[in-house]
């Protein structure tokens, strides 16, 4: 055949062929390949704001300067553009829960209160229609967590895009600790304050027998011995006896965060304290720990009502200015989308934009030990980054490109879907119009 | 407030010392201000570079250029801030004692009036977010609820008659699909447990009300005739929905999926309703040209949708594809978190469909006005118009920008260079950290059902 016969009836059967694959399928394809993002204005986080040109290759940042060759890559022009590192939120339960009033659609939650050994990235559905929802919004990289209990489960760091878990594992996990308090759990626990204190009680006794018992499991298991038999609960704590995996201290009352703090200082271990609500209150003493900090959300209420109004929007920023490293987080699933939001009133009130960026990229990379892989525009690091028309923190800006680990994403989701189908519904009013 | 009388005693003695604070502003606190050089934002009217606004006795009375103050009224330097009106929530339950009587399908003879709580610090929360006016809604527990009051946030105000805003429309609230099947279906195996027994309720209840009228109506038919009988047995429920029926009572129905909310506007066009505002209506813009015709009105999140079945299929374009379709549509709050920052709500309409500066504005102005029956009060900047103002440092749809002063009447209630920190009318001796293993940001506080 010749090649223009060739072309034609190529032609022809992709015509004919694609709204069948349109239908056939979810989301567009999502492509891998090399591309030059030329003249935009790269948001690089760790080297200021450049004018230059970006090269993805090969799913990583290969070069970033001017006048690129771009070889075999297609270029894209975003002349007034920006570029950013995609966006990290390491605290989520994106993946573990598709509809949250329906227990059988969640996984974030195993029975019992002992439970490290319930793994985040067996239960994070790859799938799930919040992920593109998402990853839509800037944020490309989450650290998706078990919660409830004491001890529920191994958290995992992932890409929102792949077709499996292993796909997505962006290389971490981390053993969650929900620390006991004796507060009151929410507006509607009805529980006295000597009930609430004997059950905290209860609890700090349950981890701390616990985490006895998992020490001695440690030190024969560290002398070669009982290979055979083997305790899941236990198994899950030894990497992190081993400083190989991180302890993610979930605290939030100023007197729950210093009894974390005393708990915590005869271990040595690798601790990151999340949520930190009341943070604010005790910086001193969470400063001289050294510990990193994961907060959020910052769009919360103030945790006491004769609180300042602004308190929550305020604690990122209080926390920093005493020398705490701060990344911020949602604590969301669907709407994972709104940590720039939650960054943006950081930066508002007091941590600055520049911080608040740092918060939601290089920050959190660090903390989770994946600086070496995202958080900012460096060559050599994947290619998860972003094409915005303007500031990302602004709602009023448009999120254009979405690139993770160099697969260019199709800007689709279920609300993009939706309203494509529904703005200008045919037929309208009347069936006949 | 579970002992009253300790309350008061409370109540008297702490406002003692609010009311320092408060009486510190004394030169704010008169009802009368002329704010100076601000960027005025009047949704009905355009935008206004520096320009100065006089407000006297609590009312909008001149908007131009080189006003000058009459004697004795205190002015506000506004040069380069931004002014628009104070913002108006069409859904809270913030300032509430209480939310659903979930009893019975049906329970429009119960006000929200009656549960009015002037102490909630919430009211000081969201004053700080330049939200003015909020409209305090009854549950979703019931397919039928009770009567839910506007009120303005008048913090600091000792009687909840104080909050309650004088000529707004009666409103009630209605309740399709889960909640309503959920509480009476699911939890007293009663109708409704369908969207068909939904539907039943209302239809059923409207039925019998204008039966009892027909009553009522025969019995003084008979009494002219000179005929002795007994008067049909009062019913509250009944008049009210005969109010309802009549048009003196707004509906504003909480409803997600487009097959009930299409359900409700042909059951009101059965009974001669001519007006519906629909709550979250998350699935409206499926139905948007259908709201259109009808004339009905839409109030909803920005972008909450997956938190139960009825909202999965939802989008956060719908805001925009409802106001593209000529609905008149607000963007609530129904959150104590929430209504902290409504104007980022309403922004979020700009990032999911880029609706205008003016349309977004509208959103949380005008339109939940217009919904709630006060658009000749409030929702813009128009001499004769209360003076609700919000002043921020810079335009209210950036992220940057952040709400200073908040003006109700043409007090300031919210100064944010002063702000004292504690800002509670009460103590309660209980109370500590309130919070907050709170799984999620926002809905931690279910209050209504959503």
């Amino acid at each position: 055949m010749n090649s223009f016969l060739y072309k034609i009836t190529i032609g022809l059967f992709t015509c004919l062929a694609l709204p069948f694959a349109v239908q056939a399928q979810l989301f567009g394809e999502p492509v891998k390949g090399d591309f030059l993002i030329q003249s935009a204005e790269l948001y690089t986080v760790t080297n200021g704001i450049l004018e230059a040109d970006l090269l993805i290759r090969d799913g990583k940042i290969a070069a970033i300067g001017e006048d690129i060759d771009p070889g075999d890559a297609e270029v894209i022009n975003a002349a007034g553009k920006r570029v950013y590192p995609g966006f990290i939120d390491a605290g989520t339960r994106l993946g573990l829960s598709e509809i949250s009033s329906v227990s059988m659609t969640t996984d974030f939650n195993e029975q019992g209160n002992l439970t490290p050994y319930a793994q985040a990235l067996t239960a994070i559905n790859p799938n799930s229609i919040p992920i593109p929802v998402t990853r839509l919004g800037g944020v490309t990289t989450v650290l998706s967590a078990p919660s409830g209990g004491i001890l529920p489960g191994t958290a995992a760091a992932i890409h929102l895009f792949g077709y499996t878990p292993d796909q997505m594992y962006a290389g971490k996990k981390a053993v969650i600790l929900v620390f006991p308090t004796s507060a009151r759990t929410s507006r509607w626990d009805r529980r006295s304050a000597e009930r609430r204190q004997e059950d905290y009680e209860n609890r700090m006794k349950k981890l701390n027998d616990f985490w006895e018992e998992a020490e001695r499991y440690y030190e024969i298991r560290e002398k070669g011995q009982n290979e055979h038999k083997k305790l899941a609960s236990y198994e899950a704590l030894l990497p992190v006896f081993r400083g190989e995996k991180q302890l993610f201290v979930e605290v939030n009352r100023a007197a729950d965060i210093l009894k974390a703090l005393e708990w915590l200082e005869k271990k040595e271990l690798d601790v990151v304290l999340t949520g930190v609500a009341e943070g604010w209150r005790v910086t001193d003493e969470i400063g001289e720990t050294g510990y990193p900090v994961i907060a959020g959300p910052v769009l919360q209420t103030p945790s006491r009502s004769y609180d300042r109004y602004d308190r929550p929007y305020a604690n990122p920023s209080a926390m920093h200015e005493a020398g705490i490293q701060v990344a911020i987080r949602t604590n969301e699933m669907e709407n994972v989308r709104n940590l720039p939001f939650n960054a943006g009133f950081a930066a508002s009130y007091g941590l600055g934009v520049e911080r608040a960026l740092e918060a939601i990229t290089i920050v959190p990379a660090q903390i989770l030990g994946l600086d070496d892989q995202i958080g900012s525009l460096e060559v050599g690091k994947l290619a998860n980054l972003f094409i915005a028309d303007g500031d990302p923190f602004e709602p009023r800006t448009q999120i254009e490109r979405v690139f993770i680990r160099g697969w260019d994403i199709p800007m689709e989701s279920r609300h993009t879907q939706l309203y494509d189908q529904f703005i200008d519904r045919v037929p309208g009013a009347q069936l006949e119009d | 407030m579970k002992n009253p009388t300790t309350a008061i005693l409370l109540t008297t003695l702490v406002s003692l010392m609010s009311f320092q604070f408060l009486t510190a502003q004394v030169d704010f606190r008169s009802g009368d201000v002329l704010i100076t050089g601000g960027n005025l934002l009047t949704v009905t009217n355009g935008d206004m570079e520096e320009t100065d606004l006089l407000i006297l006795d609590g009312k909008i009375a001149e908007i131009g250029t080189s006003l000058t103050a009459p004697d004795g009224v205190p002015t506000l330097d506004a040069t380069g801030k931004y002014i628009m009106p104070g913002i108006v929530d069409a859904h809270s339950h913030i300032g509430l004692d209480a939310v659903n009587e979930a009893t019975n399908p049906m329970t429009p003879e119960v006000a929200i009036a009656d549960v009015i709580n002037p102490f909630d610090i919430a009211l000081y929360h969201a004053l700080a977010g330049g939200v003015t006016v909020s409209h305090a809604m009854h549950g979703s527990a019931n397919v039928i609820g009770g009567q839910n009051q506007t009120i303005k946030h008048r913090y600091g105000a000792m009687l909840p008659s104080d909050l309650i805003m004088e000529d707004a429309r009666r409103t009630v609230k209605f309740a399709l699909g889960e909640n309503p099947i959920r509480v009476h279906g699911e939890g007293y195996n009663t109708v409704p447990n369908t969207r068909m027994g939904v539907e039943t309720v209302i239809r059923q209840g409207f039925d019998n009300a204008l039966a009892y009228r027909e009553a009522w109506k025969e019995f003084y038919r008979k009494k002219e005739e000179g005929i002795v009988a007994a008067p049909p047995r009062y019913n509250q429920r009944k008049e009210v929905l005969l109010e309802i029926l009549d048009g003196d009572i707004l509906i504003h129905c909480h409803s997600y999926r487009a097959d009930e909310i299409y359900m409700l506007m042909n059951v009101c066009r059965d009974y001669g309703i001519e007006e519906i505002i629909f709550q979250h209506v998350n699935e409206g813009f499926k139905v948007a040209p259908e709201l259109a015709e009808f004339g009905a009105m839409a109030s909803v999140f920005s972008d909450w949708w997956a938190f139960k079945f009825e909202v999965y299929y939802s989008t956060a374009y719908n805001t925009t594809i409802l106001a593209q379709n000529d609905v008149i549509t607000s963007v609530n709050s129904d959150s104590r978190a929430l209504i902290r920052h409504l104007y980022l709500e309403a922004a979020k309409a700009q990032r999911y469909g880029q609706l205008s500066d003016n349309q977004t504005l509208e959103l949380i102005t005008i339109n939940p006005a217009i919904q709630l029956g006060i658009d000749d009060r409030v929702g813009s900047l128009e001499t004769g118009k209360d003076g609700d103002v919000v002043i921020f440092s810079g335009h209210p749809l950036s992220i940057y920008s952040i709400p200073e002063y908040t003006f109700v009447d043409g007090i300031m209630y919210f100064n944010r260079s002063e702000d004292p920190s504690d800002m509670r009318l009460v103590t309660d001796p209980e109370e500590e950290f309130e919070s907050y293993m709170k799984l999620k940001s926002g809905r931690g506080d279910h209050d209504c059902l959503h």
